[in-house]
């Protein structure tokens, strides 16, 4: 287990180098100048020559990337050009908003999706099952900032139950989450009706298998032996989703985040992007490849806890 | 309901007893389909009844009826009795009750009849706790104990292993474990052994026989194998198309074989090819030296270790000989094959076909390898279902420089479907529509296209039920007189081997540990292993009847 775990941390580290040195090729390499990219195409000069020497550019390549990445290890990601704040900063409080909100969607995705899924497995070709199938076809086929609209139509504006928008922080967290909570709800239906399909047919494939024969011959009921032998086999492809949705909520949550008027990650690179700052574009895409990557790794040790065989280093 | 006390053999005391289990006039249909039809048969405690018969023919449907794990769509008529109980008409909750702790049940596949993510010791510590006959560290207690039983001492297997870190043998055992942890009174046997070698499979029938003989469980064990059969049973049942056509007392049926089906089975069982003479001519194939290793999995702070899956092995195969290469699972007789179809490097010695090596400046060499060929076990999962019979027979004349086209493709493709009695236009057709022994002889018309010089069968007859093995075997034997072909026949199964072959090497551990003209080898073994190999074989009765077997070509 040990090993596996080791293994993985290094495949962990080597990404994270390889990850860096992409991006910043991809900057670095990009036609034409960044600092006169930054600046779009009537900016002066001198004005161009300055933010070059700011950026650093007049310097060697393989000195700049070493520098990019020796700061981000102490946690200097640079300063914006268009904010004139540090992105570190900027970062720190964006994330305060997008972390709670991608776990919090996720728990809801998860808390919905396992029973209904398990529902459904059990309940094969019968009318319980139909109805889940329909319920998820309509969670994928729904664009969710509509059902975000939906959602403030109702809450909102006519029960009056949330505020319409805008986050107040952290000073009060039952406000907090209860901020979040609209967001998360929208963002969390496609997920769940995603989630809900893996699990079933996961465990609809497990129900052939013939372990469930032999429990069923030690005198099992149809239930126990779903229960007890059938979930935790069918997990690797659920996990594997679920760490797709961490990701992606992380930072995918941008059209939420405009519905609600919330301060995450999402719009931060959306701004960023439209206002070419390049600087932040750079260390946020950094940062996220940093998140996406060490939920693999966490994934990767989950399916060890589920999964025996894989403990094995192999 | 405490017959389990009983301990009487029911070789002394005849029916008297009330059967453990009776099975009276059962029919069972699935959609349209007729599963099973008036069966009949009764096991009295401490008997083993032997379900026989091809494959379709409803032994294991009988065998879940008892158990009441039929499919959602199967309608039954009849009778199923346990200790006087009709289970057909038990409701789910009585079943559950009764299946596990009345009734035990072992599977073919060891291999996957083991959850994966729980330890062996949970798993044999369920049956007691999911029937609340134990709290939970007298279950742990007792599973630890029923582990003992079947074989697996804690100091060998620890009741905390996982299923794969364990033997297929090993995980058969942890199967019966569960089935008799609550000492049931009815074990149900499903090809218990079907997937394991002989020696294994000597060792999981003297354990199922001790359970019958010392705590008088009924015992109907399910399975094709004749020889199997002739040894447990008591008492035999045949079965075909979902009929009992035949049952009785072991020694009875055996010396009658009322039923001309029992006469064809036995008589298929024991088929033995009729091989033209053994040519002696110049050597084909030489293998010499060879050694073939895998690289260990990749260690930390250790050197990782090779796995020598052939060692050393020398052989050689003249021109026109039939050589049976036998051995059980991972001895290194189908990597050693590979190794000769060049599939893959060697790290030592050499092959080499007519002089010229197989294996030559990194991949196979073209001129070689068009003059061996190769039939598969499982001829479905090698072929395309998407290509019609006519593309999957030509498929090797992309070993030729220049591949016949047009009219001379359409007329080897006629040859090679006729030469293995099926017709040409059975090129047009899809590979589904076709059954197990015609698919077989689809593989063999595909090897013999390019007419090679050397056939390599890797277990081509082992999945095949016994009639159409012996067809498939006459064909074998047939084509190496009309081709003049060399054969090596790999294979598990020392009675086909001995049918088919001029001569034999035996396997062990990736060494060649014994060869010889296999009559000889057969009837005079010299090496400790090939001893116990064919000792473990179950070997069937002596024929006191007559009667012909090959129920000619079957075409679809």
């Amino acid at each position: 287990m040990l090993a596996y775990a080791l293994k993985r941390l290094v495949i962990l580290a080597l990404s994270l180098a390889l990850a860096s040195l992409v991006i910043f090729l991809v900057v670095e390499v990009a036609p034409g100048d960044p600092a006169s990219y930054m600046l779009g195409i009537n900016a002066r000069p001198d004005t161009v020559a300055a933010l070059r020497a700011e950026l650093g550019l007049d310097l060697p390549r393989a000195e700049r990337y070493l520098a990019w990445v020796g700061g981000m290890v102490q946690g200097d990601f640079g300063t914006s050009y268009t904010y004139r704040a540090p992105v570190s900063q900027m970062v720190a409080e964006r994330i305060r908003v997008s972390l709670p909100l991608a776990l919090y969607a996720l728990t809801l995705s998860v808390v919905i999706a396992f029973p209904a899924g398990i529902f459904a497995a059990a309940r094969r070709g019968r009318a319980g099952d139909a109805g889940v199938i329909a319920a998820t076809q309509l969670g994928i086929a729904i664009p969710n900032f509509w059902f975000a609209m939906l959602l403030v139509l109702l809450f909102a504006i006519k029960l009056r139950w949330f505020s319409a928008g805008g986050f107040p922080g952290w000073d009060d967290p039952l406000m907090g989450l209860k901020a979040l909570t609209l967001p998360a709800v929208a963002l969390a239906l496609p997920q769940a009706a995603i989630l809900t399909r893996v699990m079933r047919s996961s465990l609809l494939d497990i129900l052939h298998e013939d372990f469930i024969r032999t429990a069923r011959a030690k005198g099992l009921t149809r239930r126990q032996a779903l229960w007890r032998h059938g979930v935790r086999n069918a997990m690797i492809p659920v996990l594997t989703i679920i760490g797709l949705q961490f990701s992606f909520l992380l930072a995918g949550a941008i059209i939420i985040e405009q519905v609600f008027f919330l301060p995450g990650l999402g719009r931060l690179i959306f701004q960023a992007i439209t206002q070419r700052d390049l600087i932040v574009v750079e260390s946020v895409v950094m940062l996220l490849v940093f998140a996406v990557i060490s939920v693999n790794f966490l994934t990767d040790l989950a399916y060890a806890a589920v999964d025996p065989r894989l403990r094995t280093s192999r | 309901m405490s017959l389990s006390s009983v301990r009487t053999s029911p070789r002394d005391t005849q029916p008297a007893t009330r059967p453990l289990l009776h099975v009276d006039g059962l029919s069972m249909r699935i959609h349209d389909r007729q599963i099973l039809r008036d069966v009949s048969l009764t096991i009295a405690p401490g008997e083993i009844v032997a379900l026989t018969g091809e494959s379709g023919s409803g032994k294991s449907m009988t065998a879940f009826a008892a158990m009441g794990l039929l499919p959602f769509a199967a309608e039954t008529t009849g009778a199923l009795r346990f200790d006087g109980t009709d289970l057909l008409s038990l409701s789910e909750e009585r079943l559950c009750a009764l299946r596990g702790r009345d009734i035990g049940m072992v599977f073919q596949e060891p291999m996957t009849a083991l959850n994966p993510v729980q330890r062996i010791g949970d798993q044999v510590a369920e049956t007691i706790l999911i029937h609340k006959a134990a709290p939970r560290a007298e279950a742990r207690r007792r599973a630890a104990e029923a582990l003992v039983r079947v074989g697996l001492p804690p100091d060998r297997v620890p009741p905390t292993r996982y299923p794969h870190e364990l033997s297929g043998g090993q995980r058969q055992r942890v199967v019966i474990a569960m089935a008799i942890a609550l000492r049931p009174r009815l074990l149900i046997a499903d090809e218990p052994t079907t997937a394991l070698d002989v020696t294994t499979q000597a060792q999981i029938l003297e354990l199922l026989r001790g359970f019958v003989r010392d705590e008088g469980m009924g015992l109907m064990m399910i399975t094709h194998d004749l020889a199997v059969v002739s040894e447990m049973a008591d008492r035999i049942a045949v079965m075909k198309d979902g009929e009992i056509v035949e049952q009785g007392e072991t020694a009875t049926l055996l010396r009658t074989m009322r039923h001309p089906y029992t006469r064809q089975l036995f008589e298929a069982s024991r088929h033995r090819a009729d091989l033209p003479p053994a040519r002696a001519e110049a050597p084909l194939l030489s293998v010499d030296g060879v050694t073939r290793r895998y690289p260990g999995p990749r260690r930390l702070f250790r050197p990782r270790e090779d796995h020598v899956a052939v060692n050393g092995v020398s052989l050689e195969i003249r021109r026109g000989e039939r050589v049976g290469l036998v051995g059980e699972s991972g001895c290194g007789k189908s990597t050693l094959s590979r190794a000769i179809l060049g599939l893959e490097p060697v790290q030592g010695g050499s092959i080499s076909l007519d002089g010229r090596a197989v294996f030559s400046h990194g991949r196979p060499d073209p001129e070689v390898r068009r003059r061996v060929q190769v039939v598969f076990q499982d001829p479905y999962g090698s072929f395309n279902p998407r290509h019609r019979v006519g593309r999957l027979v030509s498929e090797p004349f992309h070993l030729l420089p220049d591949p016949p086209k047009g009219a001379a493709r359409d007329a080897a493709i006629a040859e090679a479907l006729t030469a293995v009695g099926l017709r040409p236009e059975h090129a047009e057709s899809y590979i589904h529509a076709f059954s197990g022994g015609q698919r077989q002889r689809i593989a063999i018309a595909r090897a013999l296209i390019i007419r090679p010089e050397l056939v390599i069968f890797d277990e081509a007859v082992s999945a095949l039920d016994v009639r159409v093995r012996a067809q498939i075997l006459d064909l074998i034997a047939g084509l190496s007189r009309s081709h003049g072909l060399t054969y090596l026949f790999i294979s598990h199964d020392l009675s086909v081997v001995r049918g088919i072959t001029d001569r034999v090497l035996v396997m062990r551990a990736g060494e060649i540990v014994e060869q010889g003209l296999t009559d000889a080898v057969f009837d005079n073994p010299q090496h400790w292993y090939t001893k116990s190999l064919i000792a473990a074989a179950p070997s069937l009765p002596q024929p006191s009847g007559g009667g012909d077997t090959d129920a000619g070509h079957p075409v679809p």
